[in-house]
């Protein structure tokens, strides 16, 4: 984004009202979200929504944490695990594909691909069955093996375009110095792939973080990860709107901080996910 | 895209030495094919011959029973809610993305200062899971009236823009339309980026020669740009698209399962996990996947050989 040649004029000032209104629009649901949350238990009231906090209080965020504490680990204990599989699954995948090609490679590209695609309501039965058949469902280890198979597509697809921008020339050289698919993949590739590693393992852990159909059909109620205690959570009567707003809050904050530090990388795997680069 | 130029001009002759390596490969990358194979296309043929099946309640049952599932689907008035809902959401969503992006992406692309800063904050919600954005927005879209106004609503009638205020998704047949509205939100940021990678991907000499024939600004954009990032438009209304045939967090977060702001991926939820219409539930399932299908695989086609071609 440096290529931008056209300094900063006086001329297009206008430009920042439109845009500062539409920052505005982006952030109010985060607004309110910690304007409710920072509020006491006496404050809170549906009619007094936009006033600011009188002070500083957790009593919000304090029966957040103690209603979603177990699921949010959980969640910890859901996609920890599959982001760091995908990422080692992906890599191996999009350095076959892009690097040792076999006969069928741009068969199988394509047919991989797909899976990335569907609306998942179309493997739903399948899926329940055979996990429980498998005896996976209900627990946090069904999920992790349900991330990880349905991420192959798009974690594949990330390293393949990166493994793809190589050199041919190093593979050849590496092959000359006897080295194997597995001596090339470890001691060449994967040094060089580290920006991919980063690029996968933050959408992974997103999307998973996020995920909700899959957890609400494959887990019990003490294996809910975050999203599906929240939406459980909002559904109730008895948790009050405010709580709400804090929880939601404390759901969104693992993915957010990564999107604030990693932005960048996010922002490369949400590309990936157009086919675009 | 130059992806594959270094690929396909390998030489035959180096396959041919290298066999016993290729085979390597093959064994590599067979454990996610074979995994991609039963839990997408396996799977989806189970689906797909559960869908015509008699299966009701808890036991399987893979009485075959034709399309019967299919045809009552198409006489079933729930589905028919389902379906209008889907294009209303659809056109809302798809439209709003489009024009707030564009927008955005050519504010943005004037060339300001801390255009960093706001092409993160446009992105940001794109971080958050479609529940938490849910779960939020149906407190902002609270459709209480009178003295229980609050949220949006509320705020409209303090600033003394009171006609806006409205039931939002309590609103009878365009209630669908108000939850387009969070799914804009979440997902704008995003039709921004791949519109702002396109046009700077638009030569600026382009720009600087029309402006030297005397165009205007508008005219630029309309004359020049436009055509230029045609491809963006399309595949945007693609990614777009096929999300909006998914959508389910969003509608369950805001609203639970009413049956006013039902759509096929809910249906399809309730009634094979509540209701045990296993049968029905699959052909809801064969009916979301093939409308997706129609829309992404020309798309994945397109892309994969324009990739090879170059």
């Amino acid at each position: 984004m440096t290529a931008v040649a056209n300094a900063p004029s006086r001329r297009r000032s206008w430009v920042y009202i439109p845009l500062t209104m539409m920052a505005l629009f982006y952030l109010v649901p985060l607004f309110v979200m910690l304007n409710t949350g920072f509020k006491s238990f006496d404050e809170v009231s549906l009619r007094t929504m936009w006033n600011l906090p009188a002070g500083l209080s957790f009593d919000n965020f304090r029966a957040a944490w103690e209603a979603l504490r177990p699921n949010l680990w959980n969640s910890v204990k859901i996609v920890v695990p599959a982001a760091t599989i995908s990422s080692v699954l992906g890599s191996i995948n999009g350095f076959v594909l892009a690097k040792w090609k076999f006969k069928w490679a741009n068969i199988v590209f394509p047919v991989l691909l797909f899976g990335m695609f569907i609306p998942y309501q179309a493997v739903l039965i399948p899926l329940v069955t055979f996990m429980s058949k498998i005896g996976l469902a209900g627990g946090t280890w069904g999920l992790v093996l349900v991330h990880v198979v349905y991420g192959i597509p798009i974690t594949t697809l990330i390293f393949r375009n990166y493994f793809a921008t190589i050199p041919e020339t190093l593979i050849e050289a590496a092959k000359i110095d006897g080295a194997g698919i597995f001596s090339t993949y470890t001691r060449i590739m994967l040094p060089l792939a580290i920006p991919s590693f980063v690029v996968v393992y933050i959408w992974q852990f997103t999307s998973a973080w996020n995920d909700f159909l899959f957890a609400v059909v494959l887990t019990n109620t003490e294996n809910w990860p975050v999203t599906v205690a929240l939406n459980n959570l909002a559904g109730s009567q008895i948790i009050a709107w405010n709580v709400q707003m804090a929880a939601s809050f404390l759901a969104a904050v693992p993915t957010l901080l990564i999107y604030i530090f990693l932005g960048r990388y996010f922002l490369s795997g949400m590309m990936s996910g157009a086919l675009k680069e | 895209m130059a992806v594959a130029t270094a690929q396909t001009k390998a030489p035959k002759r180096r396959r041919k030495l290298f066999t016993m390596a290729n085979w390597w490969g093959v064994l590599w990358v067979l454990p996610s094919i074979l995994a991609v194979i039963v839990f997408v296309y396996g799977f989806i043929g189970w689906t797909a011959r559960v869908s015509v099946s008699a299966w009701k309640g808890l036991l399987a049952d893979y009485t075959f029973v034709g399309f019967e599932n299919f045809t009552n689907l198409a006489s079933d008035p729930r589905f028919s809610i389902d379906i209008q809902n889907t294009a209303i959401f659809t056109v809302v969503f798809v439209i709003g993305c489009l024009v707030v992006g564009l927008g955005l992406a050519i504010l943005l692309d004037k060339g300001i200062r801390a255009e960093g800063f706001y092409r993160s904050l446009f992105l940001f919600p794109m971080a958050i899971s479609f529940i938490v954005t849910g779960v939020v927005w149906r407190w902002l879209m609270n459709p209480a009236q009178g003295d229980r106004l609050s949220g949006l609503n509320l705020l409209f009638d303090k600033v003394g823009l009171d006609f806006l205020v409205n039931e939002w998704h309590g609103t009878p047949t365009w209630g669908i339309a108000a939850v387009a509205i969070p799914a804009v939100w979440q997902m704008s940021g995003y039709t921004m980026a791949l519109y702002l990678a396109g046009l700077r991907a638009v030569p600026e000499s382009l720009r600087e020669a029309a402006r030297v024939d005397g165009a205007s600004e508008l005219q630029v954009y309309r004359k020049v740009v436009m055509p230029l990032i045609r491809p963006v438009t399309l595949s945007a209304i693609i990614i777009l698209g096929h999300i909006s045939l998914k959508v389910f967090d969003l509608i369950i977060a805001m609203a639970g399962k009413q049956v006013a702001l039902d759509v096929p991926s809910i249906y399809m939820w309730t009634t094979t996990f509540d209701g045990f219409f296993f049968g029905r539930g699959a052909a809801i399932g064969i009916v979301l996947l093939l409308s997706v299908a129609v829309l992404v695989i020309p798309y994945l086609w397109y892309t994969l050989r324009q990739e090879s071609d170059s």
